[in-house]
Order: C-alpha cells, then sequence, then structure tokens
C-alpha cells in the first residue's frame, strides 16, 4: 500500500458569518473574517490516494488523470472565486476552512472512481495559511 | 514513542517503460515520462524512525549513524544516477516514485540496528510525493 500526496493551490474570497447568529454575534466568534467585504487566501490543497502499486505500470494512482478531476471538480468552481456568492454549496453553510475541506473530499470522493482493489481517496488536507490548515479522511 | 524524521536529497534521471506494453500503450499511460532518454528529478527523501529514548544520551538514535546509513544505502546508489540502467532493482521494475520509495525502504529495512522504521516519504516534486509504511 502507498499513498500519493499530489499538491494544488487556488485562491479565493470568503467571509465567515452565519445566518443562525445575531450580527453581534457573528462579529464576536468570527472577529476580523466577518468583514461584510470579504477576504481571501492562498489554499494549498494536499489530495491523497491510497492503494497498491499496479504491477504493469509501477504506479498507484495515474497522476494525470488525478490532475484532471482536480482541477475540473475543484480548481475550476473554486478558483478565484467568492466562496459565499459563487459557490451553491455556501448560500447556506458558511466557509470556514473546515467546511471547505469537508466539501472537496465529499466532491472528489464523488469523482474519483474506486474500483475494488485500486487506490482510493484517503485524505483532503486543506492549508487556509500557513500557519492553520485541516485535514478530512472522511 | 518518539518519530525522528532526517531528510536527504538527490537528484537522478529516469524514464517509464513497460516493455510488455506496446510502445503506443507506453506512450498513453506514462506521457512525457515515456522518453526513452530520460528526465531528471531532485529527490527530497525523509525517512523516519521509530523508537524509545536511550535514558543515557536523550536521544532515539544517533543521527550521524543514520545519515550514513542514507548515504551508503541510497544516495551512493542512486544520486546522479540514471536509475533504470544504474540501479538492479529497476532492471525489471519501473522506477515510479512508488517503486522507488519501496526500493528505499527495502534497502534501509536490510541494513537498520536501531529503533525501527516507520516510514518512507519520497518527493519527487514540491508538489508530488509518496508515503510508504511496509506493507
Amino acid at each position: 500500500m502507498i499513498d500519493l500526496t499530489r499538491r494544488y493551490r487556488f485562491a479565493a474570497a470568503h467571509r465567515l458569518h452565519s445566518r443562525s447568529l445575531t450580527a453581534e454575534e457573528n462579529a464576536r466568534i468570527y472577529g476580523k473574517c466577518n468583514n461584510p467585504y470579504g477576504h481571501g487566501h492562498n489554499y494549498i490543497l494536499d489530495v491523497t490516494v491510497a492503494g497498491p502499486v499496479d504491477a504493469a505500470t509501477g504506479m498507484v494512482f495515474d497522476v494525470a488523470k488525478l490532475d484532471l478531476v482536480v482541477r475540473q471538480s475543484v480548481l475550476e468552481p473554486l478558483d478565484h472565486a467568492h466562496l459565499n456568492l459563487d459557490v451553491d454549496r455556501f448560500q447556506n453553510l458558511t466557509p470556514t476552512t473546515e467546511n471547505l475541506c469537508m466539501e472537496i473530499y465529499g466532491i472528489l470522493s464523488a469523482n474519483l472512481t474506486h474500483e475494488p482493489g485500486k487506490a482510493f481517496l484517503k485524505r483532503v488536507r486543506l492549508e487556509e495559511t500557513s500557519s492553520n490548515y485541516f485535514e478530512y479522511e472522511g | 514513542m518518539i518519530y525522528l524524521t532526517r531528510r536527504a536529497e538527490f537528484s537522478a534521471s529516469h524514464y517509464y517503460h513497460n516493455p510488455a506494453l506496446s510502445p503506443e500503450e507506453n506512450r498513453r499511460i506514462f506521457g512525457k515520462c515515456n522518453n526513452p532518454h530520460g528526465h531528471g528529478h531532485n529527490y527530497t527523501l525523509e525517512v523516519t524512525i521509530a523508537g524509545e529514548i536511550d535514558p543515557a544520551t536523550g536521544m532515539v538514535l544517533n543521527i550521524r549513524d543514520l545519515k550514513e546509513l542514507l548515504q551508503s544505502e541510497v544516495l551512493d546508489r542512486m544520486d546522479h544516477r540514471f536509475l533504470n540502467a544504474e540501479v538492479p532493482a529497476f532492471a525489471s521494475r519501473i522506477p515510479t516514485t512508488e517503486n522507488i520509495s519501496i526500493e528505499i525502504w527495502n534497502l534501509i529495512a536490510a541494513k537498520l540496528t536501531f529503533g525501527r522504521l516507520h516510514r518512507v516519504r519520497l518527493y519527487e516534486t514540491p508538489d508530488l510525493y509518496v508515503d510508504y509504511y511496509g506493507a
């Protein structure tokens, strides 16, 4: 079993704001991140797939195929988007990096076909800044 | 239990080719990596050893021993080499990053006399790495 991790980058804007909280509570909990104009990050996304090494190719997963799936299903919708305004999922869900990490995991697990005995999506790791990151393994 | 990781870098060339497949299949599967003249990478290797702290030294192992082991078993064999032609293990196996990490695991595990080999992490580029835990 080998874990293969590929790194991607995207930049997006967001605002941390919950409709179920009052304006005061939002300001208190989210601080600067509650600024109604939003703010942005350069996100670093590490996608890990795990599986046996294919005897014919020596590879655990075709990196070109992984790049294609990640680009089409994650990077194109999210890169240079305002997550709250441009991404359906975050119309009613606060786009914290926790929620974004889980959303990306869900998108990738739906788009990476998993055949028995072949590699599977193991982990999504999302860095919001160089000082904090989140990991989700489903 | 404590985990100690030592990093080492080496540069090597390789190409991906399976003689059991047709030239067309090789090109389709491996793309640019199938160029028979080879291409190269600056690999970054991270080897993690697990063990208990020696109360006499406060160390899990002597870093110098691990450094010398990585030099003799890995760097001396692979640094500035054409992996397909110059490393015997890759005469019959494609030197993908996956297979290189398994080979490095086997080389280190065969000579390790301290601690327990926990993980081999091998970066092919800063954006692509594999982890192998020995099984």
